[in-house]
């Protein structure tokens, strides 16, 4: 049994591993064009982005339309942490996180105590509250022309692209990480069961306010990242970053990856990120490409691509050699088979 | 002008303004009411409004007949569109978990707001709303336009309408039995379904009275007018309690006011975040509304 | 049998009131610990009502309510939230199941442990040992508990998946996990066949026994509740009516004219 564990642990290690370093490389190396490469690294923040709807609206079962709020807060407190306080990057981006999670415990505290679908609204607030006030505090912020922030990653054409996807896939592969661990576990279930059934949850010793709390404020901080991420990556934010339809894309990937589902989510980032560069000839009718298929989806397969499920790297490894053993098998008979009756043939 | 004129003008600017919320708000209370669920399309159904009472005007003109028909054509359009929608896309998803009704409501939104965008003769750029010559009428200090009278008339008319209908007629008590308990209603041989469309219509032909409305007060429109607004009116029917038709009135009156005093008193610039952060303290101290009321879930 | 008169529970003059409905009016009760009690009454009495004000679901309008946990410690369960009372010792099943359906069988038995947990959130974001030895726990409490049901194979089914007489078993088992002093059990026997009554029946019985538990439940069927219940409560549009020994009760003319009407009381 113990075997097992480290066994899968051993692979799962291994394909993050590949998936961070090997693109790194080939980025370094030209391999991979600094176009495709800053198409996947936004993929990456996309994901990023993508998981933290997921935890609040898959996971945690709320709907939450602000979360690119939390995007925004994250990317402008890095550049003033970094520009105006001289504060390290790296340093600064776990701060812009930090307050991103504490914005989003100051309005889930009053909102989550409520039964209902005002959680939705409050969050579709908060955005607009966001995004008018990073507008009208030109001093800070640069107004609605947005403001430049020129770092390693945005602007150095030796290192940045590959380092741009080092950082951004590696948090991202990181965070996978932590938020499996994270709900494979008592507390994971207590939020689960906070989805699933409020009342049972909280006859049953759950409180439901603390896990709505905690679901939402862990998916406020992960959007703070990728709003950190994404201000040093792209080196140019816009107070539109904290805008509805920004946060309506990220629900998008949710939807369609399936809600609940981290493999779901983190796909569905990455193959719309690509198809978003793919269709920009359809201009203006690209908009409608969106909500289209999000009333689809819903009228026709709500559960997204993968429902509650999970893609399972192990399962699939376990398959193929579940698939080489049967057909050894079958080759071992059909051989014995045909000794049996070379042997029966030659008695005769 | 002194200050207290000032003040009084902008409490009428208030009242014309919440009046139009009030008209909008109606529209999210009553559905979401009878099927709980919050219509996001609905300030995009009062932007389809505000165009079809600028086709009409720009062809007939702004005539008292030409406002008339502009009306009538932005209350008619709205009803067949809130049919359409409400037949395509909530009806199917009535039973599904709310979140999947909600994010529909969302595709709708905005795929109206996409849709006017790319059509042809209406197309991304705003336009300017034919107004009719602006009189000023004054009574006493209180100096007001003959627009804003028209808006404040024109939706009191309306909201006595709908008062009638809810309270006073079998389809009303029908709704409100509905919005109770649809289950036993459907036991009572009311038909859900005829009765759910209704409430939809009825809520879509005030959002389009109260496009035209809005339109002739800002008159400037283009497909994304609608999201403000109606983000407004939905803070509105919160505010005056989700559910409650006297409670969408009062908010979206309410609304206004604040809403046109924060802009003169206090800042123009962070009056829209200034009413989003109403929404925020209503629910803090009051969740359930000025007028709503608190419901016991059995267990 | 003596010494269980040490009292764990108890109501005094409990009401409740919604809108203009008194739907619980002047209850009055005392559990013992181990005590094994019923709580009858007509569709619509208020039985599931005065559970729920015991569980923390609603908040009475009079009255006190007073239990007494498995230290001795003296609380008051007015105004508490259900995760609270459950955290010291009071667990129940709903009249209509509430399991956590897309959740595994097993899964569902653990949530209740969530309170005894011995993790932290650090153990659990980066896995050491203990974490380990708390899921072992976890698992080991969760087959014994299955087992006492004959589920322990059904572990990873979903629990939406199981037949109707064993969600009510999972429901059981889930309360238990959470090692509660009072087990309030709302309708247990609810659509079960005799055969299953009575194994149900059996099952209380030693849950009662092994657990030391006290158990109050609701029930409509009469065998099971003049099987197994030491005393009964009788509950009449809010009121009690009646209490007494099982005997005692159904012999008691009020009691029948609740039940079958004026004419039968004769």
């Amino acid at each position: 049994m113990k075997n097992k564990f480290y066994r899968n642990t051993a692979i799962l290690g291994a394909i993050a591993f590949v998936a961070v370093f090997v693109p790194t490389l080939l980025i370094k190396l030209d391999v991979i064009n600094a176009y495709t490469a800053q198409i996947i690294t936004l993929g990456g923040i996309n994901a990023i982005m993508a998981l933290s709807v997921n935890i609040v609206c898959g996971i945690t079962g709320q709907l939450s339309l602000g979360q690119a709020g939390f995007e925004a807060i994250g990317a402008y407190s890095v550049i003033l942490l970094t520009q105006n306080l001289g504060i390290p990057l790296p340093v600064s981006m776990v701060l812009a996180a930090l307050i991103a999670a504490f914005f989003g415990f100051l309005i889930g505290f009053p909102t989550l105590k409520l039964e209902g679908d005002y959680l939705a609204i409050v969050t579709l607030a908060f955005g607009e509250i966001i995004r008018v006030v990073l507008v009208n505090q030109k001093g800070i912020t640069g107004g609605p022309n947005g403001k430049q922030f020129p770092t390693i990653l945005s602007t150095d054409f030796v290192w940045g692209p590959a380092l741009s996807y080092l950082v951004i896939v590696g948090v991202l592969v990181a965070i996978i990480i932590l938020l499996q661990n994270f709900i494979r576990s008592t507390y994971g279930r207590a939020i689960l069961a906070v989805r699933e059934d409020e009342i049972a949850a909280n006859s049953n010793g759950v409180s439901v306010f603390r896990y709505k709390m905690v679901g939402f404020v862990v998916a406020s901080f992960v959007g703070g990242i990728g709003g950190a991420l994404y201000a040093p990556f792209i080196g140019f934010i816009k107070p539109d970053l904290a805008s509805f339809n920004n946060s309506i894309n990220d629900l998008i990937f949710v939807v369609l990856g399936g809600m609940g589902s981290v493999t779901g989510s983190v796909l569905a980032a990455f193959v719309l990120t690509y198809l978003q560069e793919f269709l920009r000839f359809l201009q203006n009718y690209r908009l409608l490409f969106y909500p289209v298929i999000l009333i689809l989806v819903m009228l026709f397969r709500p559960q997204g691509l993968l429902g509650m499920k999970e893609l399972s790297f192990i399962r699939s490894i376990e398959l193929v050699q579940h698939i080489k053993r049967v057909r050894a098998m079958q080759r071992e008979k059909a051989g014995a088979k045909q000794a049996n009756e070379t042997e029966g043939a030659a008695e005769k | 002008m002194n200050g207290i004129s000032i003040f009084v003008q902008q409490l009428i600017n208030g009242l014309s303004l919440g009046s139009i919320y009030a008209l909008i708000a109606l529209g999210y209370t009553m559905v979401y009411g009878i099927v709980k669920l919050i219509n996001f399309a609905h300030g995009d159904v009062m932007m389809v409004g505000a165009y079809a009472g600028y086709f009409v005007l720009c062809a007939v003109g702004t005539t008292p007949f030409g406002m008339t028909l502009a009306f009538l054509a932005a209350m008619v359009m709205c009803g067949l569109l809130s049919l359409v929608i409400e037949r395509l896309a909530y009806r199917p998803l009535r039973n599904a978990p709310r979140l999947n009704s909600l994010i529909t409501a969302i595709a709708v939104e905005l795929i109206l707001q996409n849709v006017m965008r790319v059509l042809p003769f209406v197309g991304p750029d705003p336009r300017q709303f034919p107004t009719m010559p602006t009189k000023m009428l004054s009574i006493g200090i209180v100096s007001f336009s003959n627009i804003q009278l028209i808006v404040i008339v024109l939706s009191a008319v309306l909201m006595v309408v709908l008062n009638y209908i809810v309270n006073y007629t079998k389809t009303g008590k029908a709704m409100r039995a509905v919005s109770y308990d649809l289950g036993a209603a459907s036991l009572m041989g009311i038909s859900v379904n005829r009765i759910i469309a209704i409430t939809f219509v009825i809520g879509s032909v005030l959002a389009g009275a109260g496009g035209v409305l809005y339109a002739t007060a800002y008159p400037q429109i283009d497909p994304v007018m609608g999201y403000i607004p109606g983000l407004k009116a939905f803070v509105a029917a919160v505010l005056g309690g989700i559910g409650s038709i006297p409670g969408a009135m009062m908010g979206g009156v309410i609304l206004g006011i604040a809403e046109t005093m924060t802009k003169a008193y206090v800042s123009s610039q962070y009056a829209d975040a200034i009413s989003y952060m109403i929404l925020i303290v209503i629910l803090l101290v009051k969740p359930t509304g000025i007028l709503g009321k608190k419901t016991h879930v059995k267990v | 049998m003596s010494d269980e008169k040490k009292l764990i529970l108890q109501a005094s003059d409990v009401s409740i009131v919604f809108g203009g409905l008194r739907a619980v009016s002047d209850f009055n009760m005392n559990l013992h610990q181990g005590e094994l009690v019923g709580l009858i009454g007509p569709n619509g009495a208020g039985k599931t009502t005065v559970f729920n004000m015991l569980s923390g679901v609603y908040t009475p309008t009079s009255g006190e309510i007073t239990f007494w946990d498995r230290h001795g410690k003296v609380h008051v369960v007015n105004k508490k939230s259900p995760a609270a009372l459950n955290k010291i010792g009071i667990a129940r099943t709903f009249q209509n199941i509430r399991l956590f359906g897309n959740l595994t069988v097993a899964d569902n038995v653990r949530i209740a442990m969530h309170a005894q947990r011995k993790v932290s959130p650090f153990d659990v974001l980066f896995r050491t040992p203990r974490f380990f030895r708390d899921e072992l726990m976890m698992t080991l409490r969760v087959e014994s508990l299955l087992s006492l049901f004959n589920m322990k194979k059904k572990g990873d089914a979903l629990a939406k998946n199981l037949p109707y007489g064993e969600q009510r078993k999972l429901e059981i088992a889930r309360a238990l996990a959470a090692k509660p002093t009072l087990l309030l059990l709302d309708e247990p026997a609810a659509g079960m066949n005799p055969q299953e009554t009575k194994e149900l029946m059996e099952s209380i019985a030693a849950i009662r026994k092994q657990f030391k538990v006290t158990i109050l439940l609701i029930e409509h069927d009469m065998k099971l509740v003049m099987g197994i219940c030491e005393r009964l409560f009788v509950l009449d549009y809010g009121r009690i009516i009646a209490q007494g020994t099982p005997q005692e009760v159904v012999s008691n003319p009020q009691v029948i004219k609740a039940y079958l009407g004026e004419d039968a009381a004769v």
